[in-house]
């Protein structure tokens, strides 16, 4: 029992800059339908959000996997966007190359990666410059 | 501690989406959504200037009770019609972010 999990995978798309935020949103419904706590599911959705936003902004959108376990959230967002030259620097609060068109709807705070790191319990992230980048979220559940 | 039906009569603001009358506790400025989403406190009333679509969704992560555009500000087409669908209360007032804080504080102390 205890390996079950429910997978559900989403596109996220760059192109529709609008519904950003739409993968973060179905998932938060499951969980709630599943009966998961609101802090837990406050805190997959605020990872999984600043993940979305940032693949549609830094990265052309990518690929979004989630798998509910009895204890625990795991997240991974994948894209081909054009890497993450430094990790470090990028993980760094108030870092951020978004251009100005973007800045103008709010984004750009350089807040997103540390909402990420402060909303789950291990975060781990894989990039390569011109390849593409993965992030590994992993949220227990309370 | 004051709802979001006061909160408009004292802001003298344009209500755009009224779902549910909700508990204000505090407020919270910000334009920048990843700071919001971080640290708008629960029950706060979110004061902003920013009015496209991706609002909504950081209104939503924040559980904020009202979102409050200042300064005139209209909502884009795509945000108004956003926060019809998710129950998410819109008001506007022609009031900076700090004039109707003041307002706000005023009322709760
Ligand atoms: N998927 C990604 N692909 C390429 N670069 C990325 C990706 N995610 C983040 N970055 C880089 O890391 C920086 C910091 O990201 P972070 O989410 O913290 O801030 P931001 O997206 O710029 O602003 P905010 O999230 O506060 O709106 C980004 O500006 C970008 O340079
Ligand atoms: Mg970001």
């Amino acid at each position: 029992m205890s390996q079950d999990c429910i997978r559900l995978e989403f596109k996220v798309d760059s192109e529709n800059f609008a519904s950003a935020g739409s993968a973060s949103e179905s998932v938060k419904t499951q969980l709630k339908l599943l009966g998961i706590g609101s802090s837990d599911v406050r805190r997959v959705a605020i990872a999984m959000y600043e993940g979305e936003i940032n693949m549609v902004i830094h990265a052309d959108g990518g690929k979004a996997t989630v798998e509910i376990y009895h204890d625990r959230v795991e997240i991974i967002l994948a894209d081909r966007g054009p890497g993450i030259a430094d990790i470090a620097l990028a993980m760094k609060e108030g870092y951020s190359t978004a251009p100005e068109d973007i800045r103008a709807l709010g984004f750009g705070a350089g807040m997103g990666l540390p909402n990420m790191k402060k909303n789950s319990d291990e975060m781990r992230i894989e990039s390569k410059l011109g390849i593409g980048t993965t992030i590994y979220m992993t949220v227990r559940l309370t | 501690m004051t709802d979001v039906k006061k909160l408009i009569e004292i802001l003298n603001a344009e209500t755009i989406n009224f779902s549910e009358n909700r508990e204000i506790t505090t407020g919270y400025c910000g334009d920048f959504l990843s700071f919001v989403i971080s640290k708008a406190p629960v029950g706060a009333a979110w004061f902003t200037v920013m009015s496209n679509v991706n609002v909504a969704a950081v209104a939503l992560l924040a559980e904020v009770p009202a979102v409050v555009l200042c300064e005139g500000v209209k909502p884009d087409e795509g945000l108004s019609a956003r926060c019809k669908a998710e129950g998410i209360n819109l008001i506007s007032t022609e009031l900076d972010a700090y004039g109707a804080s003041v307002i706000l504080g005023n009322e709760i102390k």
